[in-house]
Order: C-alpha cells, then structure tokens, then sequence
C-alpha cells in the first residue's frame, strides 16, 4: 500500500472487506486504495477471490464484513445500478437481443439521456473501440474480439468513475489477446478512468498495470508496481507467481547467510530466512567481476526461450540454480555461476492456506 | 464371411417385420385422420367407400352452422382468457422457483406442477362442487377459472425451462449498466424469455380448445366447441363434422409450423454455454439481498 501514487488522489477505498459463502471463506481483511485514473490489476490462481472482490465493488456480491467507499459515499450499501461503476463481463454479457449500437446505448437509455446525446455519445464509443461499421449487426454475428470492444464501449459510454474488468481477454487466442493488452492500456490512458482488471496471467498483469495487487486464497500477498513487485517480492509465492525465481533457503549469522556451499554478506536479522535470486541475476562468472558469490556446478539442462535460455545447473551439494543467459547456448558441461549479494532478496515464508 | 453371412441372413425378415410394424402403428395413427379429411370431400355423406363426387358442400354447410361457429368463438374467447390466466400467474411463479429463495419451496413446486398430472375429472369436479358452494352460476367464467388454473403448470414449466437457459450475467450487465431491476425484468428478461412465453402460450391455446373433461363440470348454457361436437355426435355422424375436425387438424399444423420458424429464426444466443463462476442470484423483488 505504500506505492499508492502520492500525486493522485483516492477514487476508492475497499476497507477490510471479508467474504464467506457459508464455510467457505473467499476473502479475509482485504484493504485495498485505487487511485484515480489508475490501473490497478488484482492478480491471482483460481479460487483465490478476485472475481468475488470485483463481484463486491460491482455489487452482485455483498461482503460479509467490511466496507467499500467512493469518495465520502459508502459504496456497497448501494444497489449495482446506483453505483459510479461499470463491468466488462468475463464472457461480455452482450444482450443477443439488441443490436451492437443498442447494447451500447443501453446505458444511456435506461437513464433517459435525450435521443440527441445518446446518438452522438454512442458513435463516439463505437468509433473509439472502432466498432462504427458493425453498429447494426446483432452480437452473434461479430467475432469474439468484437464483442470485446462492444462491452468496453457498452461500459464506458456511460462515463463511470471506475472500469472493472472481469479476466476480459481469456476468451481470446494468444496473438489477439496481446493485441487487445496493448489497445486496452492506451485506451485506458486515453479516458482516463481508472480502471480495476482482473487476470490470472501475471505477464498480462506485468504489461498493463500500474499497480499490480497479488491475492492468494482471499488475502493480499502484496501490492506494488509491475517493476516493484518483480524486483522487491515480500513473499515466495510472489517471488515465484511473478516470473522465474531460485528460492535459497539459507541460515543467518551476524551478517553472513549460508546456503550448502554458498554463502554471501547480508543485512538480514539471524534466523532461518529464504531469499530469491532471478535467473537473470546469476552468470558465468568472469575474471574482472569483484565481491560476487561464486559456485560452481553441472549443467543438467538448457531450455532455449528466443532472446534467451535457462540453464538448469547443479551445484555440488545438490543445490540446482537456474541461470537466464543471453549469451547463446553453453558448450561446457561444468560451469562456475556468479551473483552479486544484493540480488539475493529476503522474501517471507509463505505459509500454506487452505 | 462365414461368420458375416449368418449375422446377415436372419436381419432381412427382421427388417420387414420392423416395417411391417412400423407401418401398421403409423398407419392405426395417421389413417383414421386421413379418411376424416378424406370423406369431409365426400359428396355421399360419411357412408359409401370409396368415396366420391368430391365436394365443398359440407364445408358451406359448415360456414352455414351459426352453432357451431358460436361454438368456436365461445372456445376462442375461453382460450385467449385462460392463455392471460395460466401466464399472469405462471411467471411469476417460475421466476419464484428459479431464483428465489424461501421456506417450503418443495412443497410450493409439488403444488404448481400438481395439476399437471391431476386428471382432469378431479379438477372439473372439484372445481364444480366449489363453484355449486359458493353459489357462482355456471358459465364462461367458470370455465375461464377451470382451465386458466389447471393450465398454470403447463406455463410455469415452459418459462421455468426458458429461466434455467438464461444467461444471468445479461441480468447483472443490465444493473450494472443502471437499470433497476424493474426495467432489467422488462428489457432484458423477458424480451429474453419471448420464445418460452410463445411456446406456453400457444401450449394452452391448443389444450384448451380441445379440453373436455374439466370443461363438462363447468360448462354453462353454451357449448365450446369440442363439446358441441360431442353433443352432434351423439345425434349421429354428419359429414359437417368431419370438415370442421378437418380445419382444427389444418389449423393445429399451422400453430406447429409457426412455432418451429419461429424457433429457427431466432438467432444462437452469445456467451450462453459458458457459464459464469457459481455467484448468488439476482433477486427481481424488492430485496436486493437474498437469503442464502
């Protein structure tokens, strides 16, 4: 919470919000700032509450303590339909009744806008998520990433304070959906609206977000920016959610952690402690680098991933580092790695939830 | 192939008796309404085979009848009226049991899709003794109250159906998008539920026309039509009848015609085999809180 942006202010406070569906606990104690024109991601495994959160600030869902506020106005107090807010369904939830231009007028409608505006405001969407050429067709005849635009037009037409966003690109293959990450974000910069997404995919929530939130069966792990949460993770589940990561599960004493053969000066207190160290953070060790922990290992396994290849070593106590080289792929079999102490960063234990 | 050749000898005969089968069930089926079509054209009346001088005359006859056609508009009337009845009260009784969530809502369902089994003597003569009680005269009324409530369950299970393949996610977009649930139900729920609502609808309209059994406990001075053409028939055959039956079996096609365009026209609906994650239903009354 402590990378909330300073500059802007608060849009919305979700205040210790806790679901249960009879004994089934969904979230405990979320607390949670969205900031105006932010994009904020929660992120997480199936089943660990994201949908229900979002279902909450939405208002299909009542929390079974906890409060949702929006500005001086308590939020979930109030019915789905007198909230500031609007969704983009999972599945898009388009009416197949109503034609493309009046699912997006929809909205507008209902809330007796003059037949002038609603006209005007709904080309305007329709163009902004270049829809305009479909306008009269009915939902089943557009593609599954046209029926996309039509639900962000259909939401945001209505101008609302806040976007959720219910895991809306899952249904689209893999070259539409990176497509649709990139349009997604630029629109979002261009209204200006915060925007809260919900994904399971932590690269989609790398690309997009400001902030990214991490729940893990119903609580948050931790909240920060994409770069905070990739290099500073608090947890191992965050560590190893997020990217690749070697969990070193080492022992402090006065200032040296000791792992197998390994061992490096850190500021931790004494103590059992784990730390996470990227694969992009060990190398082949070279001559000229200074104050680097050196180990040396077997080479078990290359994968190679396009700009660059992990390499699975095993150290001599049995330890396997996985290392990220960019340098093509390694012909010796034994291979001494190097990584400068700083990189090796004291993450939480997480314990197991059920 | 030895093998092959003795599996196949035996399945020839057995393929005509299939037929054979087959032909003699449709034919006990179809062939009687074929000959009732058939002699409504028959210049000689019901007697003489095979027919011939074919014929309009019995249906100017027919045209001629003001009994029969009095007939016809007293069982039209009592259809469209039992059709507002089992609708106005079927809905809303479907939509009960599809969403919401009360105490002894079993027992409730058992009682709405009761008279579906009931046999219709019971509820004809049930409803008679109540009205003979309550000292209400037999007539179109008390027709309309007979067939209108034995036909609820008939439109509480076609909507209920029409309810259960509802994608609710529509419903929740509807309120999210600031409709209240008021104009959710109207915009979006029910245009939604058009074709269940058509299909119950026309449902009673077809049993309500050729109701008997309650109809003869309620019936008053005038005759709907199927009792009418009981009534003739136990005067004797007349070819009039037969071309009647002929425009009601004519007229019964049409209704299932319609009924299946209009199944065909309506286009696959999107997202509706892809369910949403399990969430509490969107209440429709009042109480935006459901009991769980």
């Amino acid at each position: 919470m402590s990378a909330t942006p300073a500059q802007k202010p608060t849009l919305l406070s979700i205040r210790n919000i806790a679901k249960q569906f009879g004994r089934n606990v969904v979230l405990r104690d979320v607390s949670l700032e969205i900031a105006e024109g932010e994009f904020l991601t929660i992120l997480g495994e199936s089943g660990s509450g994201k949908t229900t959160l979002l279902r909450i600030i939405a208002g299909f869902e009542t929390a079974t303590s906890g409060e949702v506020w929006m500005g001086a106005e308590r939020l979930d107090q109030q019915p789905p339909f007198r909230r500031r807010v609007n969704t983009v369904f999972q599945n898009y939830a388009l009416f197949p009744h109503l034609t493309v231009e009046q699912n997006v007028a929809y909205g507008l409608r209902v809330a007796r806008r003059p037949d002038a505006e609603i006209e005007q405001r709904v080309a305007e969407a329709l163009g902004k998520v270049k829809m305009t050429a479909h306008a009269k067709k009915k939902p089943s005849k557009i593609s599954g990433g046209q029926q996309q635009r039509v639900a962000l037009a259909r939401a945001l037409v209505n101008r609302p304070n806040l976007l959720l966003l219910d895991e809306p690109l899952s249904a689209l293959d893999a070259n539409l959906r990176r497509q649709m990450q990139v349009e997604l974000k630029s629109l979002q910069r261009e209204v200006g609206i915060a925007f809260v997404f919900v994904t399971h995919d932590q690269e989609e929530a790398m690309v997009m977000s400001d902030r990214i939130a991490l729940l893990r069966s119903g609580e948050l792990e931790q909240v920060a920016t994409p770069r905070e949460i990739y290099s500073r993770p608090e947890t191992a589940y965050v560590a190893q959610f997020i990217g690749h990561t070697n969990l070193l599960r080492a022992e402090v004493r006065d200032g040296v952690a000791r792992c197998g053969a390994l061992s490096w000066r850190t500021s931790t207190t004494d103590g059992p402690t784990l730390f996470s160290l990227r694969p992009e953070h060990l190398r082949p060790s070279s001559v000229a680098s200074n104050g680097t922990v050196r180990v040396k290992g077997k080479v078990l396994q290359q994968a190679f991933h396009g700009a660059t290849s992990l390499v699975r070593v095993e150290c001599a106590d049995g330890l396997v580092l996985v290392m990220r080289t960019s340098s093509g792929a390694l012909t010796a079999q034994e291979v001494e790695l190097e990584f400068s102490p700083a990189d090796a960063i004291p993450v939480r234990e997480s314990p197991e939830r059920s | 192939m030895i093998l092959a050749d003795s599996q196949q000898r035996p399945t020839a005969p057995r393929a005509i008796w299939l037929l054979l089968h087959a032909s003699a069930v449709f034919a006990f089926l179809y062939l009687p309404i074929a000959v009732l079509i058939l002699y409504s054209f028959n210049g000689q009346g019901v007697g003489g085979f095979p027919p011939h001088h074919l014929t309009l005359d019995w249906y100017r006859i027919l045209f001629a009848d003001a009994a029969i056609w009095d007939a016809v508009l007293y069982s039209l009337k009592l259809a469209l009226a039992a059709i507002v009845i089992a609708l106005g009260f079927g809905i809303p009784a479907a939509l009960a049991l599809d969403r919401a969530n009360f105490p002894g809502k079993t027992v409730f369902r058992r009682l709405v899709l009761l008279p579906l089994i009931l046999p219709g003597i019971i509820t004809g003569l049930s409803l008679s003794m109540l009205f003979k009680l309550a000292d209400v005269r037999l007539g179109l009324l008390t027709l309309v109250l007979g067939h209108g409530t034995a036909l609820i369950s008939v439109a509480t299970t076609e909507v209920f159906a029409g309810l259960q393949k509802l994608d609710r996610a529509q419903e929740e977009a509807s309120l999210d998008l600031g409709a209240n649930y008021w104009q959710t139900f109207w915009r979006i729920t029910v245009p939604n539920l058009k074709l269940p609502i058509i299909g119950a609808a026309l449902l009673i309209f077809t049993l309500s026309m050729d109701e008997i059994a309650v109809s003869f406990f309620l019936i008053g001075r005038d005759n709907t039509l199927p009792l009418e053409i009981w009534g003739r028939l136990r005067r004797g055959i007349t070819p009039e009848i037969n071309a009647v039956s002929t425009i009601i079996f004519l007229f019964s096609l049409l209704t299932i015609v319609f009924w299946y365009r209009l199944r065909s026209q309506s286009a696959p609906d999107v997202g509706m085999e892809l369910l949403d994650p399990p969430h509490e239903n969107v209440n429709l009354s009042t109480n935006p809180n459901p009991a769980d």
